[in-house]
């Protein structure tokens, strides 16, 4: 399987919703509107045989207009190819469509992200935080806050810059 | 005995000895049983924790000060020892361990970041235990060698054998307990 013939079919089906195509990376990357990920994810899986979701992140690009990204790495194991998907939302409407419903495994992976970047991804069964404490009040990889706890008594900023 | 000089006894404490008698304050007598025999519950979540390891082993061995049996189980324990970053997730657990030891009960933060949080300066982890247990004795280092183990379980020694009997009644100390949100209803006689 080549990924120019893949990519073929992917534009006939997907056309409008293909953003971008980055095909010098180490790994064949696509960059698609946010609307139809579920339905590119669910063609590569039922047709395309990229039966392995490898991961599901997030990221945050500040300078963006759409800032909040996704990204899903699919593999084709019966070819042995790989495919990266990168989908980017607003943070004020920050909804994706969950893919639990394809890959049981996206489920922590999607809590995941809506914990650091509190992104929404409509239709997960449980979207609630799974690794950071149940109070916080916030998304804390988004770049607009700080790495450091703010509780930290033992640091004069003098010293160290804050 | 003859072989006395083989081995080493603690010193009695201060008071009066005559004839057939040696009198002491209660304090003092049960300071030095309790010192001489601490149970301590280790906390260990990363690096501090392989050096306790090492504390505990023949080279350095803890059960010279009397400390050899650990209590893995915090119904027991006297001391409770926390070496190691403890996530503000892990925090909690911390907490409720402390509020089952039976009381008297102390704690030390072994390393930098029990203490303070050391290189963790960040949104996930506890800035120190401090934040919701009471701590008798700080060990810094990163991580602290043996010796300094050593040292500061030695330091607990010197508080466990001077602390006054009725400490642990005190409003003073209910009120300590109570600023960690720890409960202290079973305190009420």
């Amino acid at each position: 399987m080549e990924y120019t013939i893949l990519l073929q079919e992917l534009k006939n089906k997907f056309e409008d919703k293909i953003l971008s195509v980055d095909e010098a990376a180490d790994i064949f990357t696509l960059t698609v509107n946010s609307e139809a990920i579920k339905a590119i994810v669910t063609y590569l899986k039922e047709q395309q045989s990229f039966i392995f979701l490898t991961d599901l992140c997030g990221i945050h690009y500040p300078e963006q207009e759409k800032e909040l990204g996704v990204i899903y790495h699919l593999h084709n194991l019966v070819a042995n190819k790989r495919i990266r998907l990168k989908t980017f939302v607003s943070k004020a409407h920050p909804q994706i469509d969950s893919i639990v419903s394809l890959f049981s495994g996206a489920n922590w992976m999607e809590r995941e992200t809506f914990d650091f970047y509190g992104v929404d991804f409509v239709g997960h069964p449980n979207l609630i935080r799974i690794l950071n404490v149940e109070y916080m009040d916030y998304h804390p990889m988004r770049k607009e806050y700080p790495l450091e706890d703010a509780t930290r008594l033992d640091k004069d900023d003098r010293f160290f810059g804050r | 005995m003859s072989d006395k000089d083989k081995y080493t006894v603690v010193e009695a404490p201060e008071g009066y000895s005559g004839s057939g008698f040696f009198a002491t304050t209660l304090d003092k007598a049960v300071g030095l049983a309790r010192k001489n025999s601490m149970w301590p519950l280790p906390f260990a979540t990363s690096c501090c924790g392989i050096e306790f390891m090492a504390t505990m082993g023949a080279n350095y061995d803890l059960g010279r000060f009397g400390a050899e049996r650990l209590s893995f189980s915090p119904r027991q324990a006297d001391l409770l020892m926390v070496m190691g970053t403890i996530a503000k997730k892990m925090a909690p657990v911390v907490q409720q361990i402390y509020e089952q030891m039976a009381e008297p009960r102390w704690v030390i933060a072994v390393g930098a970041c029990a203490s303070s949080g050391g290189i963790f300066d960040t949104y996930s982890v506890l800035q120190g235990i401090d934040k919701v247990v009471p701590v008798d004795v700080y060990v810094p280092g990163c991580p602290p060698r043996p010796e300094q183990i050593i040292d500061g379980f030695m330091k607990i020694q010197e508080l466990v054998g001077n602390e006054p009997l009725r400490r642990r009644y005190s409003p003073e100390y209910k009120a300590m307990l109570e600023s960690y949100g720890i409960k202290t209803d079973s305190y009420d006689k």
